[in-house]
């Protein structure tokens, strides 16, 4: 890949990026302290400190090429333009949430902006994603298939399997593993034989190499390049961002496996002060600039928590309702949901 | 005469079901190992490579995981899917694609996208292919809400369970089998459906009702000829699909014959025979006159040696013996 520096969006498309972050980081420190109060249940994977993997990477794309993730997606949704009220009130677990309650955290899926979803098995999507490149040529359309995964997944034989048949049929996927170097508590070098991971897909045909996952122009950069790969010469690709969650696995996690002057020196990386300091730097925006914006954000925060607060719970009659295409409730014939 | 139906095989019924499909519509496409130039591990998909190109008919690795979850993918983008899973057994390497992937998808994300695709496999035993290559899996896919099960037993079935299952938008499993493809009989024209959810009575009677499906239906007609011969009139009622379940036509069977044996080839523990057992007695408690009996394969790895194999698979004996023991009970008044 060329080592030169990467291109430089125009100023606006450089402030909506900057916001992008900054939104997906107090949108989750916001929902951190709604798990703390007992109001969002289960898992909640934050994913501060990868905001410029995740909007570096959606920046990139098409609005229509297909996108998939883990657990830790909050920001791909929000990214992708979901309505910030839609996802809070998801992960509340409300009627106006937007998989209706059904999914939670994990599973957020937004269909009308391609993300099409969360998923809770490590590495278990990664073969939707190539199904959904695979559709693209089907089709003939000109969307890529972009999935994101840990570097703890790429363990996974299942995406052994789809680094060979992307390989193998050519098909418009980008692979990208976000390597932040721990699949919870267990770092890199005592769950892989080899730290780097994008060989493992060079290894099957496909045009491979890794980028700083902290610099968002950077991992923009690469992205654009992969998608062009795919789109234009109908070639998988596959990137990998190297990169820190500065919280815990998820809430759960106390995160003491981490020694403290790893996180300090990875801290002082954040992606969204080295960004800022870049548009301050290039005059993109000014210091009433940065505090104005992130005071809209934060009444956009504000206003997303207040409206999944007030929204009514999913009625429990509704239980059964989107387990097949049909409804199909009939519990007389013993097959559907027995309702006690 | 031009009306004449002509007997074909179970697995030419089933080519003809893929086939009429593909010229319907052009968003399926058929998945798997060895289906295309190899024409399938048991020639199911003949011709049709031939017939419909590379496009629409896969050669894959053998990477079951991997292509079954590219078809749930397909799926979701709104392709149709038809995936071959060279045997059931193997099956086992895609679980988590079906389990955690094909069945939730609909519901996880609250409605969003269908999963329309159609998995289908062969299984069962009795080829003296022992323990890793004779599963009967059924209870493992019907215990799953979000799939729909199929299991035909005969061509006819075959055929229009599968052409509902392929214009279905639910990830659907076809559990064909083994024993099974070379049978021949009349099957229904392009138009043929079979609704889900639709038991069928393969042979009228009034003593005891006996449940049976796929390879079983035969085994349990063969018994009911041998009941006949003692004088025992046996029911004989093939629910067609698992998943949605027909309770209303066993019910009502059983209520009429106060009696029933549920034929299963799978292991008895958690399996398709006791649920149906269970469903039986919660909708037949006050009709029935005798417990429910259950034959099953035995509770054991299937062997290799014939004579064990023979012993572990149901027979028409052991459902001759488990109907003889509904009636010798006496009905206390
Ligand atoms: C198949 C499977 N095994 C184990 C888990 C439990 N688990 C959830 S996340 C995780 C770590 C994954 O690490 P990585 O892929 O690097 O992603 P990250 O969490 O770092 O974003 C594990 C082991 C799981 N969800 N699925
Ligand atoms: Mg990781």
């Amino acid at each position: 890949m060329s080592t030169s520096p990467p291109p430089i969006p125009p100023p606006e498309e450089m402030r909506e990026i900057f916001r992008t972050m900054t939104l997906i980081r107090r949108f989750e420190e916001r929902a951190a302290e709604e798990y703390m109060a007992g109001r969002i249940g289960g898992f909640l994977h934050l994913a501060i400190g990868e905001e410029a993997a995740i909007v570096g990477t959606v920046s990139a794309l098409r609005p229509d090429d297909p996108l998939t993730s883990t657990y830790r997606e909050h920001g791909q949704a929000l990214a992708r333009g979901t309505d910030p009220r839609a996802i809070m009130a998801e992960l509340l677990g409300r009627e106006t949430g937007i998989c209706r309650g059904r999914g939670g955290s994990m599973h957020l899926m937004d269909v009308q902006r391609a993300f099409y979803g969360g998923y809770g098995i490590v590495g278990g999507a990664v073969p939707l994603a190539l199904g959904l490149a695979w559709a693209a040529r089907y089709r003939e359309t000109e969307q890529v298939s972009v999935t994101m995964f840990g570097e703890g997944a790429a363990n996974q034989g299942v995406v052994s399997e789809c680094f060979n048949m992307a390989g193998l049929w050519d098909l418009p996927i980008v692979f990208l593993i976000l390597n932040n170097q721990y699949g919870m508590g267990t770092p890199v070098e005592r769950a892989a034989a080899v730290d780097d991971f994008f060989p493992r897909a060079a290894a099957y045909d496909i045009e491979s190499w890794k980028v700083d996952g902290m610099d968002v122009l950077a991992v923009r950069a690469a992205l654009s390049e992969a998608a062009r790969l795919a789109r234009e010469e109908r070639r998988p690709a596959c990137v990998e961002l190297l990169a820190y969650r500065y919280r815990g696995h998820s809430m759960s996690d106390p995160d003491t496996v981490r020694a403290a002057e790893e996180k300090e020196r990875w801290k002082a990386r954040d992606p969204l002060i080295t960004f800022e300091r870049v548009l301050l730097g290039e005059g993109i925006i000014d210091a009433e600039g940065v505090a104005a914006m992130q005071a809209e954000v934060d009444t956009v925060v504000d206003d997303a928590t207040a409206f999944a607060q007030g929204s009514p719970e999913v009625p429990v009659a509704d239980l059964a309702d989107y387990v097949y295409a049909e409804p199909w409730n009939d519990a007389a014939n013993g097959s559907a949901l027995v309702r006690p | 005469m031009s009306t004449e139906v002509k007997d074909v095989t179970y697995r030419e019924a089933i080519n003809q079901a893929l086939r009429e499909e593909m010229i319907r519509d052009e968003s399926v496409f058929l998945m798997g190992e060895d289906i295309g130039h190899f024409e399938g591990a048991f020639k199911v998909t003949k011709g049709l490579l031939a017939e419909f190109g590379e496009k629409r008919v896969v050669d894959t690795p053998i990477t079951e995981a991997g292509f079954t979850g590219l078809c749930v993918g397909a799926a979701m983008a709104g392709l149709r899917p038809v995936v071959e899973i060279m045997t059931v057994n193997f099956a086992l390497v895609a679980m988590d694609q079906i389990v955690s992937n094909a069945s939730k998808i609909h519901y996880m994300f609250g409605g969003q996208v269908d999963v329309p695709m159609v998995i289908r496999m062969p299984g069962g035993a009795g080829h003296q292919l022992s323990a890793q290559h004779s599963h009967s899996l059924d209870a493992m896919f019907a215990h799953v809400p979000g799939l729909k099960v199929c299991v035909p037993s005969t061509p006819e079935d075959a055929k229009g369970l599968l052409k509902t299952a392929i214009r279905d938008d639910d990830p659907v499993i076809v559990l064909e089998s083994e024993g099974l493809y070379g049978k021949k009989g009349p099957v229904g024209g392009e138009d043929h459906l079979i609704p889900f959810g639709q038991a069928v009575v393969r042979r009228p009677g009034r003593d005891c009702t006996i449940v049976a499906t796929s390879r079983m239906v035969w085994v349990a007609l063969a018994a009911a000829e041998q009941l006949a011969a003692q004088g025992v009139e046996a029911e004989v009622i093939d629910p067609r699909t698992y998943r949605p379940l027909d309770l209303d036509t066993l019910a009502e069977s059983v209520r009429r014959t106060s009696r029933a044996v549920v034929v299963d080839e799978g292991w008895p523990e958690c399996g398709i025979a006791a649920n149906l057992a269970a469903h039986l007695y919660e909708s037949c408690f006050d009709w029935l006159d005798a417990p429910i009996g259950r034959v099953n394969s035995a509770d054991v790895p299937m062997p290799y040696a014939k004579n064990l194999e023979q012993a572990a698979i149901p027979q028409p004996a052991d459902v001759v013996a488990a109907v003889m023991a509904t009636l010798a009970r006496e009905v206390p008044r």
